[in-house]
């Protein structure tokens, strides 16, 4: 089955080891972070959106009307993330000094839990745009931004650095513009990975629309109308029955938009396959064959024409896509220097602005609690780890290995791996609190809601990928039971495995933010944990222990993956990848 | 023929290279020379050849003279100005065709015109043409991938020659082509190209629309069928060993006595002056064992191939022309030529001029059953060809006869690329375990000794 890709693609956790870059920019993007905080209004600012109200109407019949906001947040979101993707992955493959620094960013910048410093970004925002709610809006789509960019970026890259040589050498011999290459070799050959992981992160970030639209700022609740806001302003209420209608309209609003909008985005992209792919395997759509016998084609391209040919026109100054053969070494070795030294700089001059302001403000003791907190998490996300992988794996293997089974099971999980887990909490925490189980406990369960996903989901792509001649020669051999997990299903999966591991795991983290700290009705119950430290730190506003449980929360996925992750990750590719 | 000091010869060389030398880094930071001091003139109305080995260096030849590589030292002009950037009078046809998928036959013969702004109407008129000229007539709007691999070049060829380029430069355009496919299409070529050099090659002819070819080939038939010069490249480092002049009239015969002649001479020129192998299995054994695997890197031949050249030539009574053995088997040089190193390397042949001769040796591991041939096989290999006596001796080394394959790779990294490394340690892999020297664990990358069978005290074994 084509359609069973994995998620994220193949590549994008493939980083060498640990290298001094690394660190230069795992201190940068601290140090950015403290840039974006210092950035923020001052605690009694008075430029705070006064109209925002701190409350959605819980009102049913508002329903539509909130999932048609939401919905468009998500594709203004998804807008900006295919520009940014354009933009950095060219900027990253083409310019030889950027892709030093930007892809190890990116690397990190994936790593980096962004909910938690959603409201100094929204203070951020809100500065930019006094006085209205624009600041609000735009804090919200930035953060589902976040969710979706890293990883389309990744795919993007990855295929614009994987182009085969000749068709560079063409293009580059054919004399093409740089706007023409873009669009004619750079753009398609990059598209299925483009359109794969643009499906895969868009719902991923549905559980950051929940999480970011109705937010605690400076002591202060907003809330955007949204679906999001509605669940939270339920929750308040302690209205089961309404965050259930809400779950309704969600699971509705997910599927509506993987049928009418991925599905055929989907496969529109398999005409950019270089290969004629099977015709069982094709990914189908309805809705984009009855898009491809109406006027709509016709009718987008007429006027798209003479606009691609004005573009063509003014683009030509830029020049063409060739980069000069020979450059002076000298003056390239010092410009390597130069522009190495000048980032050092910066960094360097940046970490210590960001510790003396913490210094000065007497949180440098701070770092060793959120450490220990850190902890605490850490063992959340093994624990959750350990057990998706005790029951995803097999469930997956079973599934995967029969193709009617994952025929069926496909959009499901799809729709599961999608739908925002905290729309699930409220029910959560009603069963916490009527056991008395505690959230040091029960905020597993909550990271596993949405988390554990990713691990079946890539384990049954997996699966689906083993070749059936394998299959059988494997049953002719008479391999079964124990041995045939050991020494054919594990390995073949592996691979599959390990991108599902690291992604579920960075997925965790995130959720910690929100599940360690969760209230209903009149109850508030919080987990021992970095989750919780961020995210009381988040409502108080108290903006130095935000950047410092960011921090280390930062550092504690960036060398998991490192120490851990990615050598996995290099074993699966050279051993194991089928 | 050297006209090259009659003062208006300049005005119709197309491109020139002077003296280009090419270096790559291996993995591990040693220099790799691949081209050395090569030039090479392309004028109006010619069609070149340049031939050679794999990895002799043609492509990267091909590469500095497009302008889409540098030369480490060297220039390449273009109509007297050198290049800096992708050569603006070329256009180029690739093995792997190099078409994209997603544009139809039209848009990707358009796609060059287009680059270079040509208006809509002249580059649809022309694109048409082209299509038209190269025989594609109601393809336009197909896709790549719908069409078998020789319509596929075709397209390669028509977007190559829509542009009307000063040279076409082809990178062994034929060889992903099944044999049929490509003796025809190559006849198409030659009769295009003849019909527009009787109309005059200019640019505006309704014949050929490009006025030079420089094709990279190693077959070498395909070589003497096409060119008016061919260009013969060493290998380690690439050299030009010689440049053929081929006055014979197109289209050409392959029984023509002096086409015959020609392709001797190719074979003599490729076999014998070349060979570092004739030489090292010649002078003492002793100096064969100071032969590093990188002085003397091991032919791409396979143990089945190697005794198939020594069983058909033992048939023949022991000495033939290459020419008549690669003919009727219907072999290219690159498939013939790699069989013949590893014969002479393993002194079981020897080359004199174009025709190749069994030694005593060759003729012993013919007629001996599997198990002493293996065993000869093994006492030759561990002579004369390093690597593989490198591995044994180095395995011999270890306590327990095992070494990890990296270690190795390591080791040729020094004086091969990522990819001629492993190339060169299958090879010895493939070679030792026939040989039954060592074992090979694929999985876990492992080169283990195989023991001798043990000698079993008290008693005989049966
Ligand atoms: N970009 C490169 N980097 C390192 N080595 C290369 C590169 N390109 C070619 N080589 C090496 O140069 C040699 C000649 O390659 P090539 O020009 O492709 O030969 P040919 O076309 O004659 O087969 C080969 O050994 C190859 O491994
Ligand atoms: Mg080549």
């Amino acid at each position: 089955m084509a359609s069973w890709g994995m998620f994220p693609s193949r590549g994008v956790w493939r980083r060498p080891a640990f290298r001094w870059v690394d660190a230069v920019v795992l201190v940068g993007v601290a140090v950015l972070l403290f840039g974006l905080l210092r950035l923020a209004p001052s605690l009694n600012a008075p430029f705070l959106p006064s109209q925002a109200p701190s409350q959605v109407s819980t009102d049913p019949a508002e329903l539509p009307y909130y999932a048609v906001r939401s919905l468009l947040r998500m594709f203004i979101a998804l807008v900006l993330s295919v520009v940014f993707t354009f933009v950095y992955s060219t900027a990253a493959a083409r310019l030889p000094r950027a892709s030093k620094a930007l892809i190890p960013l990116l690397d990190i910048l994936q790593s980096v839990p962004v909910l938690g410093f959603l409201t100094v970004t929204v203070t951020a925002f809100i500065s930019l745009f006094p006085g209205s709610s624009l600041g609000l809006e735009c804090a919200s789509i930035f953060a589902i931004f976040t969710a979706m960019a890293w990883n389309m970026t990744f795919a993007f890259y990855q295929s614009l650095v994987s182009q085969p040589r000749d068709l560079d050498e063409a293009a580059r011999i054919m004399r093409l513009t740089k706007w023409q290459r873009f669009w004619r070799l750079d753009v398609p050959s990059g598209m299925i990975p483009l359109v794969w992981n643009g499906m895969m992160s868009f719902g991923g970030a549905w559980f950051f629309l929940a999480a970011s639209e109705s937010i605690t700022v400076l002591k202060h609740t907003y809330a955007l109308p949204g679906i999001g806001s509605y669940v939270a302003a339920a929750m308040q209420q302690g209205s089961l029955s309404k965050v259930a209608i809400a779950i309704v309209v969600m699971v509705v609003m997910v599927i509506a938009v993987n049928i009418l909008f991925w599905r055929p985005m989907v496969a529109w992209a398999e005409r950019f396959r270089a290969e004629e792919s099977a015709a069982a395997d094709k990914p189908r759509s309805v809705v984009l064959d009855l898009l491809r016998r109406s006027v709509v084609p016709a009718a987008v391209a007429r006027p798209a024409r003479p606009v691609g040919r004005l573009l063509d026109k003014l683009t030509r100054p830029f020049g063409l896509a060739e980069h000069p053969l020979s450059k002076p070494l000298v003056r390239q070795r010092t410009g390597d220097v130069f522009f190495a030294g000048l980032v050092t700089a910066a960094v360097a001059f940046g970490a210590w602005r960001a510790v003396t302001y913490l210094h000065v403000r007497g949180d440098l003791g701070q770092f060793g609690h959120a450490f220990l907190l850190g902890g605490a998490t850490f063992g959340r996300v093994v624990v959750l780890l350990i057990f998706a992988t005790l029951i995803w794996v097999p469930v997956g293997v079973w599934i995967g290995m029969n193709p009617k089974v994952s025929r069926i099971a496909q959009p499901v999980v799809q729709v599961l791996a999608s739908f925002p887990a905290n729309l699930l909490f409220p029910f959560a925490t009603a069963f916490f609190v009527a056991t008395g189980m505690s959230l040091n406990i029960g905020g597993i369960l909550l990271m596993a809601l949405g988390a554990q996903w990713y691990i079946l989901f890539n384990v049954i792509a997996g699966a689906s990928a083993i070749p059936s001649d394998l299959r059988e020669a494997m049953q002719l051999m008479g391999v079964g039971g124990w041995l045939r997990w050991k020494r054919f299903i594990l390995p073949a999966i592996f691979p599959a495995y390990v991108t599902g591991g690291i992604t579920a795991a960075g997925g965790a983290w995130n959720a910690s933010i929100v599940a360690e700290v969760v209230s209903y009705g009149k109850h508030h119950l919080e987990a021992y944990g970095l989750g919780a430290y961020i995210a009381s730190a988040s409502a108080n506003s108290d903006f130095p222990k935000v950047l410092i449980g960011v921090v280390v929360m930062s550092v504690y996925v960036v060398g998991v993956n490192r120490l851990f992750w990615r050598r996995l990750y290099a074993i699966a590719e050279a051993r194991y990848s089928l | 023929m050297t006209d090259d000091n009659v003062p208006h010869a300049a005005d119709n060389v197309i491109v020139e290279a002077e003296h280009v030398t090419k270096t790559f880094t291996t993995p591990d930071g040693r220099a790799l020379p691949v081209l050395d001091g090569v030039s090479l003139t392309l004028r109006e109305g010619e069609i070149v050849a340049l031939l050679g080995k794999s990895g002799s260096g043609k492509s990267t030849l091909l590469r500095c003279i497009a302008g889409l590589i540098a030369p480490s030292s060297g220039t390449v002009q273009y109509r007297g100005e050198p290049l800096n950037g992708a050569n603006p009078g070329v256009a180029m046809v690739f093995q792997s065709f190099a078409l994209l998928p997603w544009l139809t036959v039209q848009q990707n013969v358009e796609l060059a015109m287009q680059a270079r702004d040509v208006p809509e109407a002249e580059r649809r008129d022309k694109a048409l043409r082209a299509i038209d000229l190269i025989g594609l007539d109601g393809f336009e709007s197909a896709y790549p991938k719908e069409l078998s691999g020789g319509m596929r070049q075709r397209v390669g060829f028509a977007r190559a020659l829509a542009v009307e380029p000063d040279a076409l430069l082809m990178d062994e355009p034929f060889s992903a082509l099944d044999v049929l496919t490509a003796a025809n299409l190559r006849g198409e070529l030659v009769k295009m190209w003849d019909g527009g050099a009787r109309e005059g090659a200019g640019k505006h002819s309704r014949g050929f629309p490009t006025k030079a070819v420089l094709i990279v080939t190693h077959n070498i038939d395909e070589a003497v069928q096409l060119a008016d010069r061919i260009l013969v490249l060493s290998s380690n480092p690439g050299r030009i060993l010689a440049e053929l002049r081929v006055d014979l009239p197109r289209p050409r015969d392959k029984r023509d006595p002096g086409y015959e002649e020609l392709v001797d001479t190719v074979y003599d020129i490729l076999t014998g002056r070349e060979s570092a192998l004739e030489k090292a299995a010649q002078i003492a054994p002793a100096a064969v064992s100071a032969m590093t695997p990188v002085d003397l890197p091991l032919p791409a031949a396979s143990v089945g191939g190697l005794s198939g050249l020594l069983e058909i030539l033992d048939a023949r009574g022991g000495r033939d022309g290459l020419a008549e053995i690669a003919e009727d088997l219907n072999f290219e040089v690159d498939d013939l030529l790699p069989l013949v190193d590893a014969a002479v390397m393993l002194t079981m042949a020897t080359v004199a001029g174009s025709d190749i001769e069994i030694t005593d040796e060759g003729h012993t591991f013919v007629v001996s059953a599997t198990d002493p041939a293996k065993e000869q096989f093994a006492r030759l290999v561990v002579r004369h060809a390093p690597l593989v006596g490198a591995i044994v001796k180095a395995l011999h080394a270890t306590k327990d006869g095992s070494l990890r394959e990296g270690f190795f790779l390591d080791l040729l990294r020094r004086g091969f690329s990522e990819d001629e490394a492993r190339n060169q340690l299958d090879i010895a892999i493939a070679w030792g375990r026939w040989a039954e020297l060592f074992a090979y664990d694929a999985e876990r990358g492992e080169l283990i000794l195989e023991v001798p069978e043990p000698v079993v005290t008290g008693g005989s074994r049966l």
